[in-house]
């Protein structure tokens, strides 16, 4: 149930018309950082305000909301986030990817295709795909005015001839509808692909930064390489030792103090899912047997 | 079967309850009443009410009850608070001019109309540890009142203006344009002055001080006297439009310091003095004249000075780092899991050391 | 201020503002889609899906362009009495209202800068109706063609041309809510 306390979706009218409005034009111009007034929000920067800041103006009463960290529901601070919106929305949550119409998450996008009803809500640290190879804001600006990318693709290639791969794992940056250049948020590359012409409408908040951005579904999100060296999608060389998956991102586990390990899906909701429908890795198997 | 050990609410739970046990310490002891940290750990409560930009000491009291004295946190509680207020209406500037002050000390005059007042200072004790505070049978009120402490404050002209008649000083433009409000507008960069000491009085006391420090010692040096700093209670005033006057609607205490600082002068303008500002809630003096410095220090785009690469004189660097709030915020959420890239890594740091290897025609061990 | 100025608006603001703003958002990202919205009973000739848009987005901070086919004093009454927001020329606006005619020559509203452009104005277009699709779009939001019925195909397509900067639009006829972002491709179907 909603506390009677809060405004629906805890925020004020005013705070979500602005966050509201720099959303749609979000959406508009998809990739282009739009600058909004964060407002302090009763959880840290750095935790998540800018998604929870979307997220509260984006929930209707009928949605069914699913929270993520690290691809788990049962991470702490998504329990928190989670929490927060029952309390202050009353909406229903659900761990089932396929249940929710809007998903919070931090640094995954879910295994399961999103649909056409869905809204993705990443939680951003630094909107700045720039910010590592010029840290001034100013400076930042006038190169995605002026469509100045030379830098990333120097650092890229810097990269290429010193490890002789892209040596970004994370953060990956993407074009946007051959515009801008965007950070998907800390999502493994992996995960980069599945940006690209999804059904589902993508949000991005950064509360800390203040930048509120957007991938309208369908919208071509790709991720800068070169033609020598294309961009690969990469994970642990490993299938799932719980649901025996061989196609999803997988959480390295240190299981004994020999330093034994097992490999399971970080997607907790695509692992149960695959579990309950019969599937199994080796040692689910092994305990079965 | 392993099932990967995760956080969950019942955690949750039992880090609160543990919390809140930890917040109340030995039961044998007295819990601690709000107004007696309203009144008594005052200078904390003053420093929660300007970095947390709300006037309200009793709240600012709890909050540095809830948050266990941690001041930051308590910033926080009181940040969170502010930001779900409605906003009635902006108030008329305050007249510092007619501040009621507990003190008022100039370090360019040996004395001014108004005189020098001391007030309740630190500056003067000597810092040794006072073991009769310690008596748990201290007593209750001081022996004597404090020379002074009688007599009703005074309202004394700025001292600064002494310099003004005799155009030593520069002249600040008057405007009556409604200040920033960065609370509610997105920071935008180039920041006018309104808008860098807005972010500077709420900014991090510990932040702050370093910087204007840094100027001290060079990197970006201004110069400055203390011209006045000043301390007292001021009216606030709300215009009330079907009225067609302004009401006083209370009373807040305010720390202002003016400092003077030198300026050569150019081709086209003659030497003056020019000015840096600080003006902070509650008696919270270190931080009004650490603000009057680094206004100063970014004033130099305005004033034809060169930039000298200090990192004081770098508006973007000062006003991005200042919030005590973003910075705590996302210095500790790396708290939080980040294990799905640390396995990104790993897997690029693991496939890195085989090429490398390989071609060194040596051995992963790893 | 008449006092039908003072009805018609929301009765639980925060719910069917929340409901409008989705709509409104499910429009914008996905060009073409026929989204109904509800909630407000403004005075004529607003709409009732324009009404809704702008006590769902406009306030205080927004300056409004009443075009001359929506600048009546009823209407000005009831987006003052509602939304606070101050009444502004095209150059100013953030927002701009009336019917397609009235709103031209396009030139005259923001389209952003190329540093900022998301300071573009939007467009807030009322149609007799969103039934009958006149142009072909394709674009972000899209999968691979939409039809969506517009006023004209020369002045969106110049305005697309614009791109990343340019006019972000909302078309409205009775309850039923389009929208046309300026990263949107159009031509004649």
């Amino acid at each position: 149930m909603r506390e009677a306390a809060y405004n629906f979706a805890y925020l004020d009218e005013e705070t979500k018309r602005m966050i509201r409005r720099a959303i749609l034009k979000g959406v508009a111009v998809p990739g282009y950082q739009v600058p909004f007034a964060s407002r302090e929000m009763p959880m840290p920067y750095g935790w998540g305000t800018g998604g929870v800041q979307v997220t509260a103006a984006c929930l209707v009463p009928e949605d069914c909301l699913k929270v993520i960290d690290q691809g788990a529901d049962d991470t702490t601070n998504a329990v928190s986030i989670r929490k927060f919106f029952q309390r202050t929305a009353g909406v229903e949550v659900t761990e089932r990817t396929a249940e929710a119409t809007l998903i919070q998450t931090r640094h995954r996008i879910p295994e399961a295709p999103l649909s056409e009803g869905q809204i993705l809500v990443y939680q951003v640290p630094i909107p700045e795909p720039l910010r590592f190879l010029e840290p001034s804001e100013t400076e930042t600006r006038k190169m995605h005015a002026l469509q100045e990318y030379g830098v990333m693709h120097v650092k890229l290639y810097e990269d290429i001839a010193r490890n002789g791969e892209i040596a970004t794992s994370y953060a990956y940056p993407v074009k946007v509808e051959g515009r801008y250049v965007m950070d998907p948020s800390p999502i493994p590359k992996f995960d980069n692909p599945k940006l690209h012409r999804s059904s589902a409408l993508q949000l991005f908040g950064a509360g800390r930064e203040q930048r509120i951005y957007a991938l309208p579904p369908y919208s071509a999100a790709v991720s800068l390489d070169f033609d020598d060296f294309p961009f690969a999608a990469s994970k642990a060389p490993h299938d799932c030792d719980l649901c025996g998956a061989a196609e999803s991102y997988l959480d390295e586990v240190i299981i004994d103090d020999a330093g034994g390990r097992m490999f399971v899906c970080s997607d907790a909701d695509f692992c149960r899912t695959r579990r309950e429908a019969g599937h199994a890795g080796q040692l689910a198997a092994g305990e079965a047997a | 079967m392993y099932v990967a050990v995760k956080g969950g609410e019942r955690a949750i739970d039992a880090a609160h309850a543990w919390l809140a046990e930890e917040r109340r310490g030995d039961q044998a002891v007295p819990e601690l009443s709000v107004p007696q940290i309203r009144e008594q750990l005052k200078l904390a409560v003053n420093r929660v009410m300007a970095e947390g930009s709300l006037y309200d000491p009793d709240l600012a009291a709890l909050a540095i009850k809830q948050a266990r004295g941690d001041l930051i946190e308590a910033v926080f509680l009181i940040r969170a608070y502010r930001t779900t207020l409605p906003r009635l209406g902006g108030s008329v500037p305050v007249d510092t001019g007619a501040m009621a002050c507990i003190r008022r000390i100039s370090a360019t005059f040996k004395d001014a109309p108004g005189g020098q007042v001391l007030g309740p200072t630190f500056d003067y004790t000597h810092r040794l540890l006072d073991f009769a505070l310690l008596a748990e049978a201290a007593p209750a009120t001081p022996s004597a009142p404090a020379e002074g402490s009688a007599t009703a404050p005074a309202v004394v002209p700025h001292i600064t203006e002494f310099l003004n008649r005799d155009g030593l000083i520069e002249t600040q433009p008057v405007s009556d344009a409604p200040a920033p409000d960065l609370t509610r507008t997105p920071m935008e960069l180039p920041a006018s002055r309104a808008l860098r000491l807005q972010a500077l009085t709420r900014g991090d006391e510990g932040f702050v001080l370093g910087m204007a420090y840094s100027t001290q010692r060079g990197y970006g040096r201004t110069h400055a006297f203390v011209g006045e700093l000043r301390i007292g209670m001021v009216a606030v005033e709300l215009a009330i439009p079907e009225l067609g006057f302004a009401v006083e609607i209370g009373e807040i205490e305010l720390s202002e310091c003016e400092t003077v600082n030198q300026f050569t002068g150019s081709k086209t303008e003659p030497a003056q003095f020019t000015r840096g500002y600080g003006l902070v809630f509650g008696q919270s003096e270190r931080k009004a004249i650490s603000m009057s410095l680094m206004d100063r220090a970014l004033r130099w785009r305005e004033l034809g000075e060169d930039d000298s690469g200090a990192p004081a004189q770098n508006e973007e660097f000062v006003l991005m780092h200042a919030d005590n709030i973003q910075a705590t915020g996302f210095l500790e959420h790396i708290k939080l899991p980040h294990y799905v890239d640390f396995q990104s890594e790993l897997e690029l740091v693991r496939r890195l050391r085989r090429a490398a290897l390989a071609g060194a025609g040596g051995q992963d061990h790893a | 201020m008449t006092p039908a100025a003072l009805s018609g608006g929301f009765s639980d603001t925060s719910v069917q503002a929340a409901r409008a703003f989705r709509a409104a958002l499910d429009a914008m990202a996905r060009p073409g889609k026929v989204v109904a919205l509800a909630g407000a009973t403004p005075p004529a000739p607003l709409s009732v899906a324009a009404g809704v848009l702008v006590l769902t987005l406009v306030d205080t901070t927004t300056p409004l362009y009443l075009a001359p086919s929506h600048d009546t004093k009823a209407v000005r009454d009831w987006i003052t009495f509602h939304t606070g927001a101050p009444f502004v020329e095209p150059a100013a606006a953030s927002f701009a209202l009336g019917n397609w005619s009235s709103l031209l020559p396009l030139d005259r509203f923001s389209i952003g800068s190329a540093e900022y452009p998301d300071r573009a104005a939007t467009l807030i277009v009322e149609l007799a109706s969103l039934a009958a699709p006149t142009a072909r779009i394709s674009g972000p939001g899209i999968a691979v063609q939409a039809g969506l019925a517009l006023p004209e195909v020369a002045a969106f397509a110049e305005n697309h041309a614009l791109y990343p900067l340019g006019l972000d639009f909302f078309f409205t006829a009775d309850d039923r809510l389009a929208a046309l972002p300026r990263s949107t491709r159009v031509e004649a179907a």
